[in-house]
């Protein structure tokens, strides 16, 4: 399958990263590629196969349903670029 | 004791209990090592107070007579090891300057056991990449080296192989999605170890594909990885995925003894074009099992071809879904904004400056293929050809099959640079051998048993059945016995 420009800038956009519109047609080609090397998955008869959940058949544990964390606030925020009055701060989201 | 750095696990264990050392002159030696080792750019942010204040918390407790196997050891931790208060990047620009406020699992399991950390390690960014040079912090370089030309470790993890091999720590931790343990272990002439899924908790450890990622010890033999991953692995209730199961005493079942064992030699692994010296090893190791009184078996695992395309459909698709926490606002990178930029601008930003340009493609590579329309057709049908590689497996295991044996890596480890203009999909095939492993959740090892004509390292690669790792290590540990590869580096840096 061939990517073109059109849908790479699409794809940036989606993963939320900045591209150059001078950088989309190589983009596009090394998706071309890869996609191509995924395709050969088509020949594989998967009829009757369920997609795989989990490679170990296990059940995944439950527990009670209570708190048994908090009260980090100060921990939390330590590692924000941008952290004011207890609130981790963004640029304007609604206008 | 002539060059404390060079000691294994086992045997800094046991001269400090006859107390001939103790774990803050072997702590000494390997800094001073680190110190003199700028060159292989392995060790990239080191904690010489931590370690000195370990060491010597270690050597009270061994002098008090009940320290753990591990105590007292010091190691190299890769950087995807979140250690609090410590610089844990991930060898990424988005995780600049972030200083984790917890740790991990498995180095609080290590350090409980009093071993003791040097620093963190060189890798490929966050894990992605086979030869160490998508780092942030530049490349990693192997140790060995047999001409002019600087070789590349492996990756991801490559700084912890280059580190292991020359002798700047006893051990290290790794980590593998489809052969960044095993792989780098093969390339440095070590030791590698990928245990089943699930049985290494993945809390702490930063994220890449959470159904294939594990952890487990590089080291410089077999005795050693047994000894280490004991004290890595256990169920812990911050990981969901991790196993509820008892942890053996692992070096226990180091006997040497493989007689009536049955080896899988898979036809499939016998690639075109593959180099002849790889095919002689396969060959050489498969004779020494032989002679041990294994009983060799040829095997298929028919979809095998199928495992890397599978791969590089489910790694990148988990990583896009992982790969969104880094946003600019909880921790690391955030961009700087132009007047008027609003709150997509700064996501767009960020990471088009804190992600390198092989994460970028594959975060992209799997937003596509999770995008509305194509979901079914890649990644719903990459997790059913899984699900028939592990498929192959099982069947195998149930002939009666108790451990397969297969070449680490296609070539011996190749320059730095050699693979820069080529096509993503050769550099993707260093994995070709290990990546199948991941996708069936298996344990598997690389053990180093010979040279290239260069005289570079070569390892092949036992896979056991799930939770079996104290019989794939005996496998493994006489295959070692046989191979006697003792060979090292030779100190140009």
């Amino acid at each position: 399958m061939s990517i073109d420009t059109q849908t790479a800038r699409r794809v940036a956009k989606l993963a939320r990263i900045q591209v150059e519109d001078d950088a989309l047609p190589a983009l596009a080609a090394e998706f071309s590629a890869i996609l191509g090397f995924i395709e050969q998955l088509n020949e594989v008869d998967v009829e009757g196969i369920e997609p795989m959940t989990s490679v170990t058949p296990q059940r995944l544990k439950r527990r009670e349903d209570v708190v048994t964390d908090g009260d980090q606030q100060e921990a939390v925020l330590k590692n924000a670029p941008d952290a004011r009055e207890g609130f981790f701060a963004v640029p304007k989201v609604v206008e | 004791m002539t060059d404390l750095t060079k000691l294994t696990i086992a045997g800094a264990r046991d001269a400090m209990r006859k107390g001939d050392t103790s774990s803050a002159e072997i702590t000494a030696a390997c800094l001073t090592a680190i110190d003199d080792s700028g060159a292989l750019n392995a060790f990239v942010h080191n904690t010489p107070e931590i370690a000195q204040a370990q060491a010597a918390a270690a050597d009270t407790r061994i002098k008090a007579g009940d320290a753990p196997d591990m105590c007292g050891i010091p190691l190299g931790i890769k950087d995807l090891f979140c250690t609090k208060g410590v610089p844990s990047q991930a060898a990424s620009g988005i995780l600049e300057g972030f200083k984790p406020e917890y740790e991990s699992t498995v180095t609080t399991q290590l350090f409980d056991a009093g071993a003791v950390m040097l620093g963190k390690l060189n890798m490929d960014e966050l894990a992605m990449g086979s030869s160490n040079e998508t780092s942030v912090y530049g490349n990693a370089v192997n140790p060995w080296k047999v001409d002019d030309r600087e070789l590349t470790p492996g990756g991801s993890s490559g700084g912890s192989a280059s580190a292991v091999a020359a002798d700047l720590c006893l051990a290290a931790t790794g980590t593998d999605t489809g052969g960044s343990i095993r792989q780098p272990a093969a390339f440095t002439g070590i030791t590698g170890l990928k245990p089943t899924y699930g049985r290494v908790s993945r809390w702490g450890v930063v994220a890449f594909a959470s159904s294939l990622d594990q952890a487990g010890p590089m080291t410089k033999d077999v005795r050693d990885a047994a000894i280490m991953l004991e004290a890595m692995c256990g169920h812990d209730p911050k990981d969901s995925t991790s196993a509820d199961l008892a942890v053996p005493n692992f070096e226990a079942a180091l006997t040497g003894d493989i007689k009536g064992k049955v080896i899988g030699i898979p036809k499939e692994y016998r690639m075109d074009a593959m180099p002849a010296e790889i095919v002689k090893l396969w060959e050489d190791g498969t004779a020494m099992l032989k002679d041990a009184g294994a009983v060799i078996k040829d095997i298929t695992l028919p979809h095998t071809k199928y495992a890397l395309p599978a791969y590089y459909v489910i790694a990148p698709a988990e990583a896009s879904s992982n790969l969104a926490r880094y946003d600019g606002v909880r921790f690391g990178h955030r961009a700087q904004l132009a007047a008027g930029d609003g709150i997509t601008e700064m996501y767009e930003k960020t990471r088009a400056e804190g992600f390198g340009h092989e994460v970028q493609r594959r975060v992209m590579v799997g937003t596509y293929v999770l995008s509305a329309g194509f979901y079914d057709a890649y990644y719903n049908r990459a997790r059913r050809v899984r699900a028939l590689i592990k498929r192959d497996f099982d069947n195998v295991f149930a002939d009666g099959v108790d451990a397969i044996l297969t070449p680490a890596t296609p070539s011996a480890a190749f320059g730095l640079g050699e693979m820069t203009d080529a096509d993503p999909i050769q550099m993707y095939l260093n994995d070709v051998f290990t990546v199948t492993v991941n996708l069936a959740g298996l344990p598997g090892i690389a053990v180093p048993t010979g040279t290239d004509a260069s005289g570079l390292p070569l390892g092949l690669q036992l896979i056991g059945r799930p939770w079996e790792e104290a019989d794939l290590l005996n496998v493994a540990y006489s295959l070692e016995q046989s191979a006697g590869f003792v060979a090292k580096p030779n100190k140009w840096w």
